[in-house]
This record gives structure tokens, sequence and C-alpha cells, in this order.
């Protein structure tokens, strides 16, 4: 298989197929899930059996659905996240490489106060402070992610500026929309694109490191990183209830950076043409 | 007979250090076998002897230089032949045993000296690290050897210069340092892939000599790759002349360079002798298009980087401004662009002051004056087609339409010599010669006064150098254009420019018609300059050194224009 020229390595084949069947699980979760995921069925921590592939949870609900409309919330969450901090992230980079001075100085110390802090405890006081709303979340971690992404997008952007396309561009009077949008974003596609795939794999663990600590997604909505939390204790008792959801966050990770090792491995070589 | 000729002679019974048969390179991918880059090729390398490779781009001198080695680029094969080196054949032996070759029995010095050094070590401590790490030498010893490596070489303070790191040396001093790197372990082979092109004509010069001086006291073997013919006739004893990875001639330096036998090569010599004059000024006594007038400016917070500079163009002119790299050439570009605002002085165009900064100025004054670019690869968008490219002036200055704008690029590439099929090619799918075109549609494209043109060739092989001057000379007849050439290849200035500035140190030296300038009597530094340019003699680099060491320079027959 090819794509855009470039040959599948068989690891980055292996991505796209979790990824895909992921994704699909998350769009069509109402209609693959065999239950609602938040009606009791029968007794708690009920084994498997031919009706419930995996068994019953801590209240009696169909592990396996919970499971799909978990993938749902994971997966939609991270990526409504990792598009909202590369909005932000790549629009104030960009601005701030482009417009040099106090602009640039600005943003850049101010990224660095916020870079200053650890972003766990920093999202802990923000999110005990607010309250764990969706909204909230979104918001709070998308800022905070954004400003790695400003980091990167800046100094793409402050190479690709330094190139006489773009001073030819601004001898011709064009003014920094165009600048931004025409000569550099087109060149800072690739670099910016791994990127997104590695963000969204931390966005996706530090989502489910806060569900696992209580302060991310709130019942009756599941996520994999609260499912491993209401059912760690599980785990004593024989049980591999903890473990799907625990085993899905790790498959989804790996499968995503498969797929970004791929996309680094051709973008350097395509560099390594041009030398 | 000279030193050079006598050379030749003497090598011929020497032994064969290196032996070339029938060398065969090409490209094998995954996708399958794509173009053969070397067909063919031998040669034999004796010891003491001096083997130019010369050619355009792609014609397979770098790939020769290394498949010598017994490497190739990536996706690239030695696909057959032999390649002999003393008694053991380079393609046989293991990938290890390659690397025990290379370094103390062939050396390769490339072009880009800065590139080629770790900028966190010393000189001295990447210059010894190969021959001690192969256990040629002891640490001691290849400092000793190193140090008298420096003083062959002709560099300042030989003692010490080894404890400085590769940032504070000046380029034609990293460049001989890269020498001694590879003398250090005395490999019996020297590989020179083209290791003055980087450099302005005075330090090449001296570079050049260093060179020889190293070749001929250590009697080491060579092969010496370059685009320049009056380089390689400095140095070579032979030439090879290659074009698209076959052999076109091979010969004594002297019988290349005055009696070519191959149409080919008879047109890469007389490219390089010929001459074609841009129109002569109209002595008219109109508004010049640009006047700079006694302008100075600095880069914040460091001393004045040009200092009272006056120039003018009119229309129909080619003013050439020389020097070299840090003579404050460049920044007079970026100062009349008002890229960098001058902090003294006016610029007038057309009569007009500008303001000083680029965004204080009126979109009509941006559009009348355009840049060409050195660098075509980095002046081109690589991600925008040809029609955006040349299309977005059209549009941004002239308001036209989607079809007018098109049908305004599809005439410009036929202006240029481009079929009209590339306009919805990407610029990065073109050759550096193609790409220079572009730009210059581009610059045409806004229907300009004036075009600056920063060192536009120096980037490209020569006779698509001479390609590109002569379109920009069908231009201007055509539309009266006027050039504003920054350079330093007084080859070129001789030939395209009809006045000539010359800087040193951001002060203007010597300014006039280019006839007069380059005739005596001469600014010291003009003739410095002028006796810089390679010619194609063998002989010259002798006559040149001769005449600076008994300072008899000033009556030098040398200095006549080709």
């Amino acid at each position: 298989m090819r794509i855009r020229g470039y040959k599948l390595s068989v690891t980055a084949q292996i991505g796209i197929a979790i990824v895909v069947i992921n994704l699909l699980v998350a769009v069509f979760a109402p209609l693959i899930a065999p239950f609602d995921q938040t009606t009791p069925l029968g007794d708690a921590w009920a084994d498997p059996s031919a009706q419930h592939w995996l068994g019953l949870d801590n209240l009696g609900r169909d592990l396996l659905s919970r499971l799909i409309y978990g993938a749902r919330m994971s997966i939609g969450l991270a990526l409504v996240i990792t598009a909202l901090s590369f909005l932000i992230g790549v629009i104030s980079g960009f601005a701030a490489a482009v417009a040099g001075g106090w602009v640039d100085q600005l943003l850049s110390r101010f990224v660095d106060l916020i870079l200053s802090m650890p972003t766990l405890i920093f999202a802990f006081v923000i999110l005990s402070v607010l309250g764990s709303a969706l909204p909230v979340l979104i918001v709070t971690i998308a800022i905070l992610d954004s400003t790695k992404v400003f980091r990167l997008a800046r100094s793409v952007a402050v190479n690709i500026v330094s190139l006489e396309f773009v001073e030819a561009a601004r001898l011709r009077g064009e003014g920094w929309w165009w600048i931004v949008t025409r000569e550099v974003l087109p060149n800072a596609i690739p670099p910016l694109t791994a990127e997104f795939g590695l963000r969204f794999c931390f966005t996706f663990l530090f989502i489910a490191a806060l569900s696992f600590l209580g302060l991310g997604v709130q019942p009756p909505d599941a996520d994999w990183g609260s499912m491993v939390k209401d059912y760690r204790d599980m785990i004593n008792f024989g049980s591999a209830a903890p473990l799907y959801p625990a085993a899905a966050i790790a498959i989804l990770t790996i499968g995503v950076n498969f797929i970004v090792d791929w996309m680094l491995s051709i973008h350097s070589r395509g560099q390594g043409e041009g030398a | 007979m000279s030193e050079g000729a006598q050379d030749a002679f003497l090598t011929r019974d020497n032994p064969i250090v290196l032996d070339i048969r029938g060398m065969r390179v090409a490209v094998r991918t995954d996708a399958g076998d794509g173009p053969v880059l070397v067909d063919d090729v031998s040669l034999e390398l004796r010891r003491g002897e001096v083997i130019g490779l010369i050619g355009e781009s792609g014609a397979g001198k770098s790939t020769i230089g290394l498949a010598s080695m017994g490497y190739t680029r990536r996706d690239c094969h030695i696909v057959g032949g032999n390649i002999i080196f003393g008694d053991t054949d380079i393609r046989a032996i293991s990938p290890n045993e390659r690397r025990e070759l290379r370094g103390p029995k062939i050396a390769y010095i490339a072009q880009s000296a800065a590139a080629s050094f770790n900028p966190a070590h010393t000189l001295m401590e990447q210059v010894c690290e190969a021959a001690v790490r192969h256990g040629i030498l002891s640490p001691a010893q290849a400092r000793a050897e190193a140090i008298s490596l420096f003083k062959q070489l002709d560099l300042p303070s030989p003692e010490t210069i080894g404890s400085r790191y590769p940032h504070q040396v000046s380029g034609g001093q990293l460049q001989r340092v890269m020498a001694a790197m590879a003398m250090v372990a005395k490999p019996d082979i020297l590989i020179f892939d083209e290791p003055t092109t980087a450099l302005d004509v005075t330090t090449q010069v001296e570079c050049l000599a260093a060179f020889r001086k190293l070749i001929r006291e250590h009697r080491t073997a060579a092969l010496y790759i370059t685009h320049d013919l009056a380089v390689v006739a400095q140095i070579a004893d032979r030439i090879m002349v290659l074009r698209r990875g076959k052999m076109v001639e091979f010969g004594d330096s002297r019988q290349i360079l005055q009696r070519p036998k191959e149409e080919y090569t008879r047109r890469l010599v007389s490219e390089r002798v010929a001459g074609h004059k841009f129109v002569d000024a109209n002595v008219a006594a109109e508004i010049p298009i640009l006047a700079i007038d006694h302008v100075s400016a600095d880069y914040p917070g460091k001393p004045k980087v040009i200092a009272d500079v006056t120039l003018e163009v009119r229309r129909g002119d080619t003013v050439a401004v020389v020097g070299e790299s840090g003579s404050g050439k460049s920044t007079l570009a970026r100062v009349v662009t008002g890229l960098l605002p001058r902090v003294a002085g006016d610029v007038r165009f057309n009569g007009v002051s500008l303001s000083p900064r680029l965004r204080d100025r009126t979109k009509y004054q941006l559009r009348r004056m355009q840049m060409i670019y050195q660098m075509p690869d980095v002046a081109l968008n690589p991600q925008h087609t040809l029609l955006e490219t040349i299309g977005r002036p059209v549009a941004f200055y002239f308001n036209h339409s989607g079809r007018d704008v098109r049908a305004r690029v599809a005439e410009l590439l036929r202006q240029m010599d481009l079929p009209e099929s590339f306009i919805t090619r990407k610029t990065s799918e073109l050759s550096g010669g193609q790409k220079q075109r572009v730009s210059i549609a581009r610059a045409l494209a806004a229907e300009r006064d004036l075009i600056i043109c920063d060192e536009v060739t120096s980037a490209l092989d020569q006779l698509v150098g001479e390609e590109i001057l002569r379109l920009l000379k069908k231009l201007q007849d055509e539309l009266g254009v006027a050039y504003l050439f920054i350079t330093h290849d007084l080859g070129t200035v001789k030939r395209i420019a009809n006045k000539v500035a010359v800087m040193l140190k951001g002060k203007m030296v010597a300014s006039g018609d280019t006839a007069t300038v380059f005739s005596p009597p001469y600014h010291p530094y003009t003739e410095l300059l002028l006796s810089s340019v390679p010619e194609m003699r063998p002989d010259w680099l002798d006559e040149v050194l001769a005449a600076r060491a008994t300072g008899a320079a000033r009556t030098s027959a040398l200095l006549r224009a080709p």
C-alpha cells in the first residue's frame, strides 16, 4: 500500500488499522453497542456470558457497551481538545514568528510561564476550582496543550520565515495574513501533522489520567480512564474488568505512534533528498 | 614548459593508485531501476597526478568522486565496472574494510567545510581524530603533523589556530583546515569536491594555491571536481569532461583548454572566454530610475555596515556592485528595498524619495522595483504552482480576474522559454535554471522599472548561468528594464555591466563605466579583485602568485579583460 507515492511500512499499516477501527467504533457506538451503557442489566460483576461478552460492571451495566461508548468519549474528547489546542497554538506561534519583536517576546514569555508549572498540577488546580464540566475540561487542557504546539509552530515558522520567498512576499507588499496562510502554512503541514498525532496521544493519556484521578469525565458518562478507576479493585478478585479499558488505551496509543513514526521517517527522508 | 606540464610528464611513469574501469552507477529503489548516473567511465590515476572532473550539475562528477571510495548517495548503486585501489577492488570488500580505507588511504574534501565540522569541538581535535582513531599516529604525532600542515597551508598562527572552534575562523581558512584534516593521515588519494565554489574570488586564490602546494609537496594523487574550467586549469594535469554521466573528452589540461576536440568542450571553453555586453547606456539626461545618495546603514548596535554610498541607475543601465562577501553589497540591496532602514542619506526612485522602511512605501513604489535572488530553491515557495507564483504579483498589483492572470502567466512563461504546460507544476519540481527563470518571470509580472539581481547566477552551473544572463539581456533589449547586479563574479561583471561600483568594507572605493574602472589606473582593491578572477590558462595561478610576491602586479598583463 502507498500514500502519496510513499510505501507504507508494516507497522504503519497496523497503526492505520487500529486507528480506523477505533474511529469507526467511536462514531457508530450506538449502533454497535449491544446494550445501553447506563442501564443496570443484572447482578454486579456478573461473569462473561453469551449475552454479555465481557460480563457486567459494578452497577450491573454491560461492560462491552461501556467500553464502546467509552471509545466515543475518550477519542472524541481527545480529538476536540487537540484540534482546539492546535488552533490556538498554531495561530499564536505563526503570529509570533511572522511579527517578531515585542509580539514574539510577549507570547513566548507567557508560554514559558505556563510551561514552568507542571501540567497535571496546574490542571488539578483549575479543575478543582471550576469543576469538571466537559467544556471546562476541554478548554483547560486545550490551553495547556497549546503552549507546546506554540513552541513547535513558532520554531517551524521561524525557519520558513527566514527563507527568501517570504522576503519576496514582503517586498511585494503582502500583508501578514497572506504570509501566514499562503507562504508559511503549506510548508509547515508535514511537521505539524506528525505533531498532531503525538499531541493526540498525550491528550488522550492526559484525560485518562485525570479521569483515573476523578477529575476528568464524570459519571454516568464513561471514558476509558474512569473505567480503569472504577474497576481497579476487581483485579484483586481475579476479574479482568480493569484490563479491558487499560488495553484499549494502550492499543490506541501504540497505533497512533506507529503512524506518527512512519510520517516522521518519510519527512526526514524527504529532507535528505533535498540536501 | 610550466611546472604543471612537467608534473604531467613526470607522473606518467608513477605507479597507478586508482584504476577505474567501466564504472556504472545507477539509481535503484523499491520502485525499480532509475536513470543511470554514471555510464562506463574509466580512468587511471597515478601517484602525484591531479585529474580534474568537470561538467554541469547532473554530469555525474560528484557521483564518480563518491564511487571512487565505494560510496553512493541514497538509493544509488554501483552496478558495473571495477574500482581498483592499489591491489584491492573496492567493490569486492566489506563495508568495514571500506571504512578502513576512507581517511587513511582516500580522503574527501567537501564543498562546504562549515557543514563538515562539528561546531562543538576545536579544530585540532577534529583534524587529528581520524588518524588517531585509525591508530596511524599517536595523538602527539598527529598534533605535530597538523601544525606542520597548517604551516604549509599558509594558515595564520599555525601553532594556535587548532585551539579555535570552527566558527572562529573564516570560510577560506576553514576550507584549508579541512584539507589539513584530510592530509593528516597521509592518504594516497585526495578527492576535492568543489572545495572553492562557496568562496569569493580572493579567498579562492589563496585556497587554490594552498591546495596545489600541498598536493605537490606530498606527491599525493587527487581527483578535483568542479564546474569551473578556469579553476581546474590551475590545478589539474589532466581533465575529464563529463556530460550526463558519460565521458565527453579526456586529455591533458593544455590540450582540453587550447585544442578541445569535442563540440561540447569547445562550448564550455568558449562560454568562459566569450563576452557579450549588455546595451550601452543611453546617455540621456533624464532622471535616474534609482539614485542612492550618500546612504549609510547599520544593524542595531553594530558599526556601520555601509557608509556614505552614492550610486545612480538609469533606464537601460546594468550597474554591477562588486566586492567580496562582507563588503556590504547585499546590505546595499536591503537598504534600497527597505528591508533594512537607512540611517542617513536618501534613496530616490524616479525622482521621488522612498521612505526608509518597507511598510511605509506605496504599492506602486513596491511594484516598480523587483528582486531576483541567488538561490532559486528558497526564493520560490516549494508548495506553490507556477500559476500561483507568477500570477500572484499580477493579481496583487493589477487586480486582474483569474482568466486574465492565467493568460498573463502563460505569456510570461513563453517569454522565459518555458513550456506553457508547466503552469500547473509546483516550483519544487523544476531544475535550478528553470526555477531562476520563474523568479525572473515573477519579477517581470510586476511591470517594473528596476530589477535587483542578487548573485543570480552564482548558484547555477556555468552554461545555465550563461543562459540566464542572455535571457536578462534579451529582456532588457525588449522591455528597457534596468538592472542592479549584486555579484562577486567579476567575469560576469565584465561581460554584462556598463557601469560598476566596487565596494570594500561598506564603502564604495571605485565606480563608473565598466571600461574605466577595469582599466588602469586601478584602485588597489579593484586590482586585487581583478587579478583574482581565474583565467583559463594553466599558468595563471603561478603568474598571479609571482606577481603578488614581487609586487609587480600593477603592470601585469594578467589584467587584460578577456
